[in-house]
């Protein structure tokens, strides 16, 4: 029985299948195939599931098997490390389902023009909040984009070794070692185990004249800010390397602008920017870097720039294309390809919704909250909150070593009541005991981190 | 004969949003803080270390939320996504409708507003979709498993480098440094074992448009690593001696990584595993439907044989045999380590699955036949515009698969007018100005086109159309052509601005800082 037409496949009715073939002087599809030799063919219907090909059955059942999930939406969730709850505004979403923005590719200057211009403010104002002239296009992540801005420092530099801190996060150094690895000597720098912050005695042992670029992160994995990051960049400068600073975008309403204090190049993550957690498949990364021809030649992202037409229009094109590995191929130092670019534009439409006050009120807000939940989770008996003293923005770090009980243990119980404890950080992090890394944003309110604080008094007790 | 249709793009002169702004204007106001929180929190700033609190404020624009909506509503419809045109013209990126009911699915708070940590009796439904993929994809391919953490087929290819860096560290055969790979398969296929560390080998194409098993056989040795190939490669030529080329190089100790980004016309007609591929990658955001979201969104599902498993990125989605419970599986000490954090991009798979789960296998495979007969199809049309070429016709008249990579260096010749300028010209219909190739330009004049299975034979005829109406006009009106486009959002602009580090801006301030305002 010849196949009836398929609602996503027009030419799937077998009418216009035998007129086409005719057209083509072609006895039937078979025939197409004829290039591919009888071994190497599929003597067999590939065994799949039958079809949901009505579309009310299909979502039926896929409804029906999603629905097993529990989102944020339906517990509190104190989870972040690296993927963060924050409000997402409606006109985020809006223009994130726009057919011409989602199903468009690799169009340019003429076809996709919007979607250039799109791109290119969200790269701006990331330029704008930390205030360097060239930013790249998306990478997949926040640790892609560092892995990328160590592996541009080595370039740059003409030297063999990073250094990084010990309290990056573990998955993210594990994406740093894989991509540097081969051409970088990757050294990681211990922290000050009561603060959270770079331990500088050993900094300096590690700095020597091989070192490309000193890393380090405000706000870090842990929840600190790098008090001493002018001093580390100093320091860095001194023996010749740069300072590479990797930063939450959504604090920079309220910290500074990372060149301010020493940065070269300046990393980070655009999720926080009215961007869902999607299971993690919200990340997107960026690399900024000074608008010189070194930097821009050794970046491997896609790079829009801004021009004017011949009748004097805005107009958008690739910015030195030629640096780029689909055109050097097995000659490049870093391949590119299809990245986050969706997220970029919508982290755009994000910034330019909140505005620099938005921005410095929501880091006001973000900063309060997370001091007060501090302040109550540490009045619990046995709970050390926060348990590092380096100033922290949005997530901390509780210790439970004195109530008895494992991290594990606690989250366990908080789930049975409906809420996700913060990230365990005991398998990572051993020198910090039975400690958990909570995050609190503007989505928690008082009652939020209350029902945390009461329910949490109860599982220790 | 079909009949082109008057058509101007939406041009709106939107000015850059630094240009609108608007001092003290509001687009969204942040939660408010209850006095408690206050009282007890203090003022914030003086929790910040003086040295790293803001000194001034960034310099955002300033705008109320219509202007914003506005704003980027109308930069949307300067844009030619798949959804409104016929979209066939990006060869190698396997443009095709991504069904709505997908991203309805994908928005809803049970995918949109999972965290990645959550535990996994709370991911019961994410995970059983992602395994089930898994079990797909392995049936599609033939390989044992995939993992779905890599973000589009680069970072694939570059995962599967590293997995054959690991084989062959593991197997203490570390000197085993290069990768083969050749003209016409996708540039990351040299790119991503570059990256990871491998010298790469270039094989050129013979008269038959794809490298001879010779050229292969000559290319190996006692370094080789391994080979990343593609199949049919950009020209849509399918090569018969792929599987004699795999006993090639595994004869030398190398293995194999079949690049599968663009496998629409495959499905069900034959698999990696097949021709004896040790590795191999699919596109969800191209063959299996996932829309390109403006280059985004995308998943590169790498797959491989039981052997090689081990060294995949951890986690994987596993079930429990006994209970049924699906979990993530973080305990992998011979993995290659994180790609990225977290799973990838899980949305793109659930959408992928549901596509799949709407076709079943003969559906599938009815994908990849009408992908074949469309491009075929258009093949025809398109080779009987003057100045137009099919490139190997004469070393090789094998039907094509799912794509072709065109030649109009006759047209060049006759008019002096360039594939750009066609292709530019083309905007002027309303169709994506096309893809001409990969860099280096083998084939002379290249264009590059890729009908899938969800265009109609009226789009196929439209779009035939429109090149025969753009390669006329390059012969009687040759200066229309060059100065294109002349309905389009925007005008001709020079690219050499963007090759100028005086010129090139490629921020709002790097532009004022350069050029000054406006």
């Amino acid at each position: 029985m010849p196949y009836t037409a398929h609602p996503y496949i027009p030419n799937s009715v077998p009418r216009i299948k035998e007129e086409m073939l005719r057209e083509i002087g072609a006895a039937s599809i078979e025939e197409l195939y004829g290039a591919i030799p009888a071994r190497l063919r599929l003597d067999r219907p590939l065994d799949l599931p039958p079809p949901l090909a009505s579309e009310a059955n299909l979502r039926r059942h896929l409804e029906g098997l999603l629905d097993t999930n529990r989102s944020c939406k339906e517990t509190l969730s104190f989870l972040g490390g690296g993927c963060w709850p924050h409000y997402v505004p409606a006109v985020c979403d809006e223009i994130a389902s726009r057919g011409e923005f989602l199903t468009a590719y690799y169009g340019e200057t003429y076809s996709d023009h919007g979607k250039m211009q799109a791109l290119f403010e969200g790269a701006s104002m990331l330029g704008d909040l930390v205030e360097l002239d060239a930013v790249s296009q998306p990478t997949y992540d926040w640790g892609t984009a560092a892995a990328t801005a160590l592996s541009m420092a080595g370039r740059l530099t003409g030297r063999g070794k990073v250094l990084v801190p010990e309290s990056v996060a573990p998955e993210r150094r594990s994406v740093i070692h894989g991509y540097c690895d081969a051409s970088l000597d990757v050294v990681e720098v211990p922290f000050e185990p009561g603060s959270g912050l770079l331990d500088l005695e050993a900094l300096r042992s590690l700095l020597d004249s091989d070192t490309a670029a000193v890393y380090v992160e405000n706000p870090g994995y842990l929840g600190t800010i790098e008090t001493r990051s002018a001093r580390i960049a100093e320091l860095a400068h001194e023996a010749g390397a740069l300072a590479v600073v990797g930063v939450d975008p959504i604090s920079l309403g309220v910290l500074e602008a990372p060149p301010r204090y020493g940065a070269d190049l300046v990393c980070g993550e655009l999720q926080p920017l009215g961007i869902h957690m999607g299971f993690g498949g919200g990340l997107a990364g960026f690399v900024a870097m000074p608008d010189e021809e070194r930097f821009i030649a050794e970046c491997p992202t896609f790079l829009i720039g801004l021009a004017k037409t011949s009748q004097g229009e805005w107009g958008f094109g690739e910015v030195v294309w030629e640096r780029m590995s689909y055109v050097t191929r097995g000659d490049s130092s870093e391949y590119a390809g299809t990245t986050q670019n969706l997220w970029l534009i919508v982290a755009g439409v994000y910034l330019a919704l909140l505005g620099p006050r938005g921005l410095a009120e929501l880091g006001e807000g973000i900063t309060q909250r997370a001091r007060y939940a501090a302040a109550k989770l540490g009045e619990l008996p046995g709970v050390e909150a926060p348990a590092l003293s380096g100033p922290f923005f949005k997530e901390l770090v509780v210790r439970f070593d004195g109530t008895g009980k494992t991290v594990a243990e606690v989250n366990r119980t908080l789930l049975d009541r409906g809420i996700h404890g913060g990230v365990d950080l005991s398998a990572a992090y051993p020198q910090l005991g039975q400690s958990a890394l909570y995050c609190v944003t503007e989505v928690h309110t008082k009652p939020d981190i209350d029902r945390l604080v009461e329910t949490l008094s109860e599982v220790i007790a | 004969m079909t009949r082109l249709r008057p058509f101007h793009q939406a041009s709106w002169n939107e000015p850059i949003l630094h240009e609108q702004t608007s001092p003290g204007e509001r687009g969204l106001l942040p939660p408010t803080v209850e006095p408690e929180i206050a009282a007890l929190a203090g003022d914030a700033s003086s929790a910040l270390p003086g040295e790293l609190r803001r000194s001034a404020p960034p310099g955002l624009p300033e705008l109320s939320q219509p202007q914003v909506l506005r704003h980027y509503l109308r930069l949307s419809q300067e844009t030619l996504g798949n959804d409104v045109n016929i979209h066939l013209g990006l060869g190698t990126c396997t443009m095709k409708y991504s069904p709505k009911v997908n991203e309805e699915l994908i928005r809803s708070h049970k995918v949109a507003d999972l965290h990645p940590l959550q535990d996994d009796e709370t991911l019961q439904g994410i995970l059983e979709a992602m395994w089930r993929f898994e079990r797909t994809l392995c049936e599609v391919s033939g390989m044992e498993r995939f993992t779905f953490q890599p973000g589009g087929g680069s970072q694939a290819v570059y995962a599967n480098a590293l997995m054959m860096r690991a084989y062959h560290a593991a197997r203490g055969e570390s000197q085993r440094d290069e990768i083969l790979t050749t003209i016409f398969s996708h540039p990351c296929d040299g790119a991503g074992p570059a990256t990871a560390g491998f010298k790469v080998v270039t094989v050129y194409a013979g008269e038959r448009g794809y490298p001879d098993v010779d050229a292969i056989r000559a290319a190996v040795s006692e370094r080789t690593a391994g080979l990343m190939i593609t199949n049919p490669e950009d020209t849509g030529i399918f090569n018969p001696h792929i599987d004699e080329i795999v006993e090639i190089v595994h004869d030398a100790g190398g293995l194999c990584h079949y690049d599968q980004a663009n496998a629409n016309g495959l499905f069900g007609i034959t698999r990696a595993r097949d021709a004896g591929f040790d590795l191999c990658q699919f596109n969800l955001h191209k063959t299996f439907s996932s829309p390109h979201c403006s280059m985004g969104m995308p998943v590169g599902a790498s797959g491989v044989t039981g052997e090689l498993a081990r060294f995949l990125p951890a986690p994987m989605v596993e079930r429990d045999g006994a209970s049924g419970r699906f979990y993530l599986d973080y305990d992998r000490p011979d993995s290659v380590g994180k790609l990225r954090a977290f799973h990838g991009v899980p949305a793109t798979v659930v959408r992928s699955y549901a596509w799949v789960l709407a076709l079943g296998g003969e559906g599938l495979r009815e994908v990849a036949e009408v992908a074949v007969l469309n491009n075929n199809y258009l093949a025809k049309k398109v080779a009987e515009i003057p100045g137009i070429e099919i490139s190997f016709a004469e070393g090789n008249s094998d039907r094509r698969l799912e794509q072709i990579r065109y030649s109009l260096e006759r047209l060049q010749q006759e008019t002096g007018l360039s594939t750009l300028d066609v292709a530019r010209r083309t905007v002027d219909f309303g169709v994506s100005q096309y893809f001409p190739s990969h860099e280096p330009w083998i084939v002379a004049e290249p264009m590059t086109l890729e009908p899938a299975e969800t265009v109609s034979r009226a789009d196929l005829d439209t779009y035939a159309a429109i090149l025969a109406r753009v390669a006329k006009e390059a012969r009687e009106e040759p200066e229309l052509v060059r100065s294109s486009p002349h309905r389009s959002t925007v005008h001709y602009m020079d690219p050499e601005p963007h090759n100028d580090p005086e010129r090139w801006a490629l921020t709002w301030r790097a532009w004022q800082r350069k050029h000054g305002e406006g």
